[in-house]
């Protein structure tokens, strides 16, 4: 059954999210021939329309106003409402990020529908549209269907692939005016604190560092070395209660949970609460100086080692393996 | 102040997980107040301390979520609600979830609603906010301070690592991140005193709801365990030499760098 779908593009820092590419993929799937429609919101946006259109988008419609520089559920819901009663879209898809969080369940009870959260995967099973996602943070995980006429999910980033760029795609670009009004939450203020730039929930690399890290500057080899690889700081909650970092960086149960292409654990023993928010990392490194550490259990490749000692070293092998490639 | 804090049951975060005909099975498994919903509680207290007023902790589940609301009660909220839903609705997801709570909630007139940004075990997030919606109100989620001064509300806002300083205003629906609060240990005064608050048990019917009204809207097919992971190589030798081969293996074998 051919649907039209809708997916919320993302922009953040400048640059369209990946997850809004592979929202547009899962959308493709959603959609079973139908038209993929991607909807762009912000004060000014409209530059990024094409590159929607080069990963798959159909079409783009692009909302633009004032009131919709900062994120807000109140302005982002009525710019969305307003496209979703014009369009009429049998398909809805978000990325699962802080916005698609935060949006996605007040616009799901504005149309009285269901909603699947954080979706690993799409798939057509036997005449359903079949929805994969973790629970329990991903110590198990549940298939899922709607028995609504409308799909709506959220998916999770770095986990469906986003099609190929293809700049020969065209598409059309247009506008819709909405008003905007009775913002009853105002941003005052947005604080960076993530000064690397790399997002965790979207990092392919992930540097974690748990209590071995012993200490606030204890995290500055784990931070070189992420740089190095274009990745971003992780942290268990041991490292975050004993002080050494932020709350935001805790990966785990209670935390986030990640899945990059490469995991690598620095003096984390590995509790059960932790291993939930990484393990389905795709390659995991363990390196811990206690050899009976649980994380070894989960750990494709580990040493045996003091992690101040592997992870300088650690950092100039990709030096060397990034100056030869 | 009229303070609701929403809270759910949850699996212990130490339980491994076992699936038995289909279904987790519970056999033997600890619960506990989903961690999320403890710092709501926490900051419940800390703002009628402040403020004034009352708490009512409600939760939607069965009989056996009297422990945890009585946890809470010990922690130091004044009344519990417990939803009773398992005679009435067989399949529940969110949908159902905040439809009765925000059934329930309607004509309680609340001035803050807290809950716990999500529940680590359907991992949704969705409950907050749709019950927000439904009852009109503006809603922070994953907040990590809350300040009040008359109906003028100041939140911060935990946004993927950054933060986000936002105004509002009372009557407000707030979702807790970690970070927010640190969440007292029930004291034994505290846990003789909550078992004489007042626990009421409502079932559907008492919120004139037929099971028709909320339900679900999404239907689990299957549930399974991840794939066993292998044991990994441990990598041997003098520390320099697993280092480089380490990185080779992951530039040659697994292709992630």
């Amino acid at each position: 059954m051919a649907r039209k779908v809708i997916t919320l593009a993302e922009v953040r820092d400048g640059s369209l999210r990946n997850v809004s590419f592979e929202a547009i993929a899962a959308a493709k799937t959603i959609a079973e021939g139908g038209e993929v429609v991607a909807v762009l919101v912000g004060e000014s946006v409209q530059a990024y329309a094409n590159e929607l259109i080069y990963y798959g988008a159909d079409r783009v419609v692009v909302v633009e106003n004032e009131k919709l520089k900062n994120y807000t559920s109140d302005g982002f819901s009525q710019a969305l409402m307003a496209v979703i009663d014009a369009e009429k879209p049998e398909g809805i898809v978000f990325g699962h990020t802080a916005l698609g969080k935060d949006l996605s369940p007040k616009i799901a009870t504005k149309l009285n529908s269901g909603l699947i959260s954080d979706v690993i995967n799409v798939e057509e099973a036997g005449g359903n549209l079949v929805f994969t996602r973790p629970i329990y943070s991903g110590k198990a995980f549940e298939k899922k269907i709607t028995t609504d006429e409308r799909i709506f999910v959220t998916v999770r980033p770095n986990n469906i692939p986003a099609l190929e760029r293809d700049e020969s795609r065209t598409g059309n670009i247009s506008n819709l005016s909405v008003d905007i009004k009775d913002l009853r939450t105002i941003v005052k203020e947005i604080v960076r604190k993530t000064v690397e730039g790399v997002d965790l929930s979207e990092a392919k690399v992930i540097i974690a560092g748990g209590r071995g890290v012993k200490s606030e500057e204890g995290f500055e080899p784990l931070k070189e070395l992420a740089n190095v690889l274009g990745g971003a700081v992780g942290a268990s909650r041991g490292a975050c209660d004993a002080g050494y970092c932020d709350y935001s960086l805790q990966i785990g149960q209670t935390g986030k949970v990640v899945t990059p292409d490469l995991y690598i654990a620095c003096g984390i023993s590995g509790a059960i609460q932790h291993l939930a928010g990484m393990s389905n990392s795709k390659v995991i490194v363990a390196i811990n100086k206690d050899p009976e550490a649980n994380i070894f259990k989960v750990a494709d490749y580990g040493i045996v080692g003091d992690l101040f000692e592997v992870v300088p070293l650690l950092t100039e092998e990709f030096k060397k393996l990034k100056v030869h490639s | 102040m009229n303070i609701f804090v929403l809270m759910k049951r949850t699996f212990d975060t130490e339980e491994k997980i076992v699936i038995n005909n289909g279904a987790v099975s519970e056999d033997g498994a600890e619960f506990i107040i989903n961690p999320y919903d403890e710092y709501a509680i926490e900051e419940a207290i800390q703002v009628r301390d402040k403020h004034g007023g009352e708490i009512t902790v409600v939760t939607v589940g069965n009989e056996e979520a009297e422990k945890e609301l009585r946890t809470a009660l010990a922690m130091g909220c004044d009344k519990a609600v417990l939803i009773n839903i398992e005679d009435d609705v067989e399949e529940s997801d969110q949908y159902t979830t905040a439809k009765i709570l925000a059934e329930y909630l309607k004509d309680k007139n609340p001035d803050l609603i807290l809950a716990g940004n999500v529940a680590i075990d359907g991992g949704s997030g969705q409950v907050g906010p749709r019950v927000a919606e439904l009852l009109g109100i503006p809603y922070v989620t994953t907040i990590t301070k809350l300040d009040i001064d008359g109906s003028k509300v100041t939140v911060v806002r935990d946004v993927e690592g950054d933060e986000e300083i936002i105004e509002t205003s009372l009557p407000l629906l707030v979702t807790a991140q970690q970070g927010l609060n640190e969440p007292r240990y029930p004291s034994l005064p505290g846990i003789m005193k909550a078992k004489k608050k007042p626990l009421e048990e409502l079932e559907l019917d008492d919120l004139d709801l037929e099971e028709d009204d909320v339900e679900a809207k999404t239907k689990t097919i299957e549930i399974f365990l991840p794939p066993k992971k292998e044991a990994g190589k441990i990598l041997q030798g003098e520390l320099v030499d697993q280092v480089k081969e380490l990185v080779s293996l992951l530039h040659t074998e697994a292709k992630v760098v």
